[in-house]
């Protein structure tokens, strides 16, 4: 058998003998991509973890299990694990360091070197993480936790006062953030350097043009709340008073510097995840896309206008009405590009030859829960609705439908889709299909009665609350168990596949684009041995079979 | 498998009607070396931008504190280490030019000048901030913390907090691009670094013109808004 990328490697420096070492090492972005993902979804379960906690606390009003300075740290905990170690990195640092350049017919990407420095300089920002969950006392030797209480969100100025360890938080995103940045400084000049001759920017894979929207996000907004972070953190020690209005400072500027970044942020996070269902969606129809330059260019457009939008998470702040009137606007407008690419994906399955494999359904659940997600944003994109609305679990619902719903979903997607290109092996799929069903019921029992309960008042960051909220909160309570159990069921189902799938093939799905003509399954370290010339659009099929082949040496014989 | 950028043939792709098309690889790839640079330097801009825009913001509602405080700065000073800087922007790029040239020699002494004029801008850079110091204004001071007998108005307290960041992380890229620069001496002595292969320097000189661009923008915002104005 041919060896494949998980026999041999190259490293950043040295020839390392030990198989350990050559990982820790690795230049290889198909092995970065996998250490980036055993990484992130260790820190998803903590977060699962602390939101599980919460949930019981929740069961009943009143004090249960933990108090509400507890609480407050539980959430923050929750948020900040999931947005800045898990969410942020998300689908370009494992998919888009493990597929993107296979899509368009790289060795790897243009700087690997910087490549591996990233993935441990995010390391760094993981222990800086951790290590700002607890205090050590050193009167008695103890272990005190003591995370931020915060939110995810840092807001000045109680993030400026409290005595929790905000500033290794701060210190530990704004590391993530660097991280990001270089992220996307190497994606943008793969995407740009490395293409397969004869492949111009609209024969790329969808996948691609996800990752290449989401990069200059990453470039040109991080570095706005990275800033940010350190005025807050020079604020603290040496109370210039930037932020803390007691000492002649503006709170609502940290809110408008925090969320140039992070509303952005949002669709940096979900533009990958489109990208994987735009090639989900026509792989599994048998189809053409429908509309392709609609939805490269729609990428385009949303990252573009989500720039321009930050202020609706402002609409209490005490803006000027016509502020708020302008960003109204403008998240309405950002609508119009996410509705086209919703039309598209329809009309491609449209007449097509739809097969319910596993991807397909992760695919198509997410157009339900996204398309909850999506609209109730809109909703709140209202500043009337959003008086009312805002700070709600109406808003966290919201979040939870776009964010879970839609990102982690599609990121789940993803994962059972290019999971045999990975491993060169397949998983259960009756399990996989099974794995789906429960996390699907449970997500929605788990988030669709706090849109209810938000609407009628229950507020968010709240440990306690009234006797009439009970019933959501028990519901949502089951619906998380289940859910849970469900990600516990999947992510057995799939490491099963790893240990014992069966192996399947360079191409299982049937699928068009150029990862999936490797010349070996799993792929060998330095991907196609040719690189084929690309004069054919990346979605090409004809009476539900793919149109373009290959032969060995990766020139078209069709 | 070659592992040196050196010895990589790039590989060639042939369509169907048997026209050869080169490959480009990661390996060697000049053109894709300088656009990340550009990129990581657009990064670079938000960052300061950023910064530049909470200045502007404060100046909007602080007028005549933060001309008041401008005053207070050293323009002499100030305006020595601008044209230092100006000076070094020249020298790195008469480096680069050298190099170019095929006059390695020539390049390195132009290194060494740079380095030299950069350590010059610190030494200025760390007498006004001494200066500073010793009439009670530097971070952490009381006179630029709210609420005792020695606060200074709000206003001026925000400018000179801006003006220690501010030229703080501006002094921050100086110390890195020194250090860059003795890597760039590193690289040229052990070859690595030849008038053909020249994108490090190339990308070290784009660095430092963008350290000297910044100060261009921070020396007229801070030094120069109080020009003029009756010292009190
Ligand atoms: C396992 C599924 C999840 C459960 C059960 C869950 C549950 C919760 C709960 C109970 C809260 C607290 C709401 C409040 O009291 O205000 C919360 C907040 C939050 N969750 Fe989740 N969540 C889950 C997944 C996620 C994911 C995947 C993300 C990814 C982005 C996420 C991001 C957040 C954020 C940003 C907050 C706000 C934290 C803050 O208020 O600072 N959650 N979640
Ligand atoms: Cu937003």
């Amino acid at each position: 058998m041919s060896k494949s990328y998980f026999d041999e490697t190259h490293c950043a420096f040295g020839h390392p003998k030990s198989t350990f070492m050559q990982w820790m090492l690795t230049v290889d972005h198909k092995r970065i991509g996998i250490m980036y993902a055993v990484v992130m979804f260790t820190f998803f379960f903590v977060a699962v973890a602390a939101a599980l906690t919460m949930r019981f606390e929740l069961f009943a009003p009143g004090q249960q299990f933990i108090d509400a300075h507890t609480f407050n740290q539980a959430f923050t905990l929750h948020g900040v694990i999931m947005v800045f170690l898990f969410i942020i990195p998300g689908i370009p640092a494992v998919f888009g360091n493990i597929v993107m350049p296979l899509m368009i017919g790289a060795k790897d990407v243009s700087f690997p070197r910087l490549n591996w420095f990233t993935f441990w300089l995010y390391i760094i920002g993981c222990i800086v993480a951790l290590s700002s969950l607890f205090n050590f006392n050193i009167a008695d030797g103890k272990l005190v936790f003591n995370f931020a209480d915060t939110g995810w969100t840092f807001y000045a100025p109680y993030s400026l006062n409290t005595d929790t360890n905000v500033v290794t938080a701060l210190v530990a995103a704004f590391i993530l953030g660097m991280a990001s940045i270089l992220t996307g400084l190497n994606f943008l000049v793969t995407i740009h350097r490395l293409r397969a001759p004869g492949m111009d920017f609209f024969k790329m894979p969808l996948f691609v043009w996800g990752i290449y929207a989401t990069a200059w996000i990453q470039l040109l907004a991080t570095p706005v709340v990275g800033i940010t972070l350190i005025l807050a953190l020079l604020e603290k020690y040496f109370g210039i008073g930037i932020f803390d209005p007691s000492k002649g400072g503006d709170p609502v500027l940290f809110q408008h510097l925090f969320w140039i970044y992070s509303h952005p942020a949002v669709y940096l996070m979900i533009l990958p995840a489109f990208g994987i269902m735009s090639e989900i969606i026509p792989a599994f129809s048998r189809r053409e896309i429908f509309g392709y330059h609609t939805i490269a260019l729609s990428s385009a457009s949303i990252a573009g206008v989500g720039y321009l939008v930050w202020g609706h998470h402002l609409f209490t702040s005490g803006m000027s009405d016509t502020a708020k009137t302008i960003f109204s606007f403008l998240t309405f407008f950002v609508a119009i590009p996410t509705g086209v690419k919703f039309y598209d994906w329809v009309a491609t399955m449209y007449k097509g030859k739809i097969v319910l494999a596993t991807p397909m359904l992760w695919a198509l659940g997410t157009m339900i829960t996204f398309a909850i997600g999506g609209l109730s944003g809109v909703t709140i994109a209202m500043i009337g609705a959003d008086i009312h609305l805002q700070d709600t679990y109406y808003t966290i619902a919201h979040f939870h439908y776009a964010m879970l719903g839609g990102v982690v979903f599609l990121f789940f997607a993803g994962i059972h889709y290019w999971f045999p290109l990975v491993f060169g092996k397949m998983y259960n799929e009756t399990r996989a299909k099974l794995a789906f069903y429960i996390l699907f019921i449970g997500f929605n029992l788990l988030w669709f009665p706090m849109f209810i309960a938000g609407y009628y008042g229950m507020p968010r960051r709240y440990f306690d609350y009234l006797p009439e909220f009970q019933i959501y909160h028990q519901i949502s309570f089951w619906g998380a168990i289940i859910f849970v159990s469900g990600l516990i069921f999947m992510f057995y189902t799939l490491i099963q596949g790893i240990r014992k799938g069966k192996p399947c093939g360079v191409n299982p799905w049937n699928a068009t684009t150029l990862e999936w003509h490797l010349p070996s399954s799993p792929p060998p370290l330095e991907n196609h041995t040719k690189v084929p010339y690309v004069d054919f659009r990346p979605y090409e099929y004809y009476h539900g079979q793919p149109v373009v082949k290959f032969d060995e040496n990766m020139k078209r014989i069709d | 498998m070659a592992h040196d950028s050196h010895e990589y043939i790039p590989e060639i792709a042939v369509d169907r009607n048997g026209n050869e098309h080169v490959v480009q690889g990661w390996q060697g790839d000049n053109y894709g070396g300088k656009l990340g640079f550009w990129l990581f330097m657009l990064t670079e801009v938000m960052m300061f931008g950023a910064m530049f825009m909470v200045l502007t913001y404060y100046f909007t509602l602080h007028h005549a504190d933060f001309i008041k405080a401008s005053s207070e700065l050293d323009r002499t000073l100030g305006g020595i280490n601008t044209v230092v800087l100006l000076i070094s922007a020249l020298t790195m790029g008469l480096g680069l030019l050298k190099m170019r040239s095929g006059d390695v020699k020539g390049a390195k002494l132009m290194i060494w000048a740079t380095m030299l004029l950069a350590v010059i801008f610190l030494g200025v850079k760390a007498l006004e901030w001494t200066n500073d110091y010793k009439e009670g204004i530097f971070l952490g001071l009381q006179g630029l913390q709210s609420g005792n007998e020695f606060s200074k108005p709000f206003g001026e307290i925000l400018f000179f907090g801006m003006y220690f960041t501010m030229t703080g992380l501006h002094g921050f890229h100086i110390i890195i691009g020194i250090g860059l620069m003795l890597w760039l001496l590193k690289r040229i002595n052990s070859g690595k670094v030849t008038p053909e292969h020249n994108i490090l320097h190339f990308n070290i000189a784009l660095y430092w013109d963008l350290v000297h661009l910044i100060w261009v923008f921070v020396f007229p915002y801070f030094y120069m808004t109080g020009a003029g104005a009756i010292h009190g």
